[in-house]
């Protein structure tokens, strides 16, 4: 499904932030990507949706390596890919329908199958009865689920995300990660990175620690393996 | 390039809805165009008339020779022979003074009053020949000619006023190019700008955009599109002014028959009109173009 070998990334500002990564992620699994801030695993993130390129290495998504993508290549990768972020990137002037549509429109989605796809996401994300409002008229945790209903959308094969809960409180955050674990039962690839102790430790799923842009830790059914 | 009308009309739109929101700028990019291209525009007018004109009196000029006042008939008749044998000279034509001052009258039309103590024995004018000669070129060599030979006082032709008149245009023609030339950057410069802000302002929307694998040109469609928008309307403003302009001069020189009793030969309406509209409206798009791509390029980096 996904998979690094050697992967290096350095910044033109000359910040080493992904040395030597090698790593494989199969189809259907749930990753959490821990570590602390500046240890790398945004970037590790990035790598995987080629927001950044890696300086070495190569990285393989359904057996394509998207280090060679050319630019005009890349919309077609991340129409496979789901991409969540931490302050959710929502259209302010845009209805939750409207948002989730969004992402359907710009790839030139039918009317008809954007209207029965939105309502599918958005009744799995449980925001059918919100659809009408404005991301500004609701909590947190809707808009957070609003923007992963937008990136599921498109039935990716694989969801990216980077802090989805780090805005949030325990109670919205356990909310989100609800959602997450349906969409990996569906058999959708997730890939978190996270600070969120509570979270990893009683999902006993596989982690996988950054530190100094190097894996130092990948377990099968790992904790948090932090303090706070 | 394959794409659907749905799509077509949803760039379309896009375009029109981030114009009305950068109300300002885009009256400003607009009016830029606008002004740029009304002095293409009234230039082009100028210059193409001026030409036609010059090319209208060169074509129509003829030499006159006027004739030593003391010079009998036969010296008059000798002095015409003269003149027919010399090579090029198509036609030759006597004209009295009589008929000199009756001419001149007509030129003053209402203010013939003027002239009328110099008829009769009052007459100042000479007697005179009008030479045509093959080709409207031979003019200068033929006038060198016949000065030089007896019983003529004074030899006359159009070429310094054609070529005073060429001179004009082509001082008007450098000045002009310096200034359109200025002016049509400016107009680029603001049309880049408009566009810009329209980039910064949906910015979120953009990266979205990238994000969920929308490809660069679909992403590009609107801003290219607000670019030509803004180019081809400002240039819509100066072609209905100017052809306004254009057809009320036009039809007053006809009313007045200046075509016939002046040089004056306008180009004709509906030439110009094709000439204008199409011209004004390619550069208009052109700029236009020009102007978001360059904002394209720099800002969105797709």
């Amino acid at each position: 499904m996904i998979e690094m070998q050697d992967v290096w990334k350095s910044y033109a500002n000359g910040v080493m932030a992904v040395n030597g990564i090698s790593v494989k992620i199969e189809k259907g699994e749930f990753v959490y990507v821990v570590g602390q801030s500046g240890s790398g695993k945004s970037t590790f993130i990035k790598l995987m949706y080629r927001e950044e390129r890696p300086t070495r290495g190569k990285i393989l998504v359904d057996g394509t390596n998207i280090a060679d993508l050319k630019n005009k290549e890349i919309p077609f990768l991340r129409r496979k890919m789901g991409v969540v972020f931490q302050d959710f990137k929502l259209l302010p002037k845009l209805t939750v329908y409207e948002n989730v549509a969004f992402a359907l429109e710009v790839i030139e989605e039918s009317p008809r199958q954007i209207r029965k796809k939105v309502m599918q996401v958005l009744d799995l994300v449980k925001l059918k009865h919100r659809a009408r409002f404005l991301p500004s008229e609701l909590s947190g945790g809707e808009q957070q689920r609003v923007s992963i209903a937008r990136s599921i959308v498109n039935n990716p094969s694989v969801v990216v995300a980077d802090e989805p809960t780090g805005n949030l409180d325990p109670e919205n955050a356990w909310g989100i990660m609800e959602v997450f674990e349906r969409i990996n039962d569906n058999g959708t690839t997730v890939v978190m990175a996270t600070h969120n102790k509570d979270i990893v430790d009683r999902m006993k799923r596989r982690v996988i620690a950054i530190e100094s842009g190097m894996i130092v830790r990948d377990d099968k059914r790992g904790d948090f393996g932090y303090e706070g | 390039m394959d794409m659907k009308a749905r799509t077509l009309f949803r760039h379309f739109k896009e375009s029109i809805k981030n114009l009305g929101r950068n109300g300002w700028m885009t009256v400003a990019s607009i009016s830029a165009v606008a002004v740029a291209l009304m002095i293409v525009g009234l230039f082009l007018t100028v210059m193409l008339n001026l030409n036609q004109i010059a090319n209208h009196i060169e074509n129509d000029v003829e030499v006159r020779v006027y004739i030593d006042r003391t010079a009998n008939s036969q010296e008059q008749d000798a002095l015409k022979k003269q003149i027919q044998q010399i090579k090029d000279v198509k036609s030759i034509k006597y004209i009295s003074r009589a008929e000199g001052l009756k001419e001149l009258m007509k030129d003053f039309g209402k203010d013939a009053d003027v002239i009328k103590p110099y008829q009769g024995d009052q007459n100042p004018l000479n007697d005179a020949f009008e030479i045509k000669t093959q080709k409207p070129k031979q003019t200068e060599a033929v006038a060198n000619k016949v000065s030089k030979l007896d019983n003529v006082s004074d030899v006359s032709y159009g070429k310094g006023y054609v070529k005073k008149l060429f001179k004009v245009v082509d001082i008007a023609r450098n000045v002009g190019i310096v200034l359109i030339l200025g002016l049509l950057f400016t107009a680029i410069f603001l049309i880049a700008n408009t566009i810009k802000l329209t980039i910064v302002a949906r910015s979120t929307e953009i990266e979205i955009m990238k994000l969920v694998g929308a490809t660069n040109s679909f992403v590009r469609w609107p801003y290219f599109l607000e670019g030509l928008f803004l180019g081809v309307i400002g240039a819509l403003i100066p072609v209905i002014l100017l052809l306004t302009a254009y057809h009320e001069l036009y039809n007053y020189f006809i009313r007045n028959s200046y075509q016939t009793y002046l040089f004056i030969r306008l180009i004709p309406f509906s030439k110009m009109s094709l000439y204008l509209s199409a011209l004004l409206i390619i550069i208009g798009a052109v700029i236009g173009v020009w102007g978001s791509l360059t904002s394209i390029r720099k800002y969105l980096r797709v």
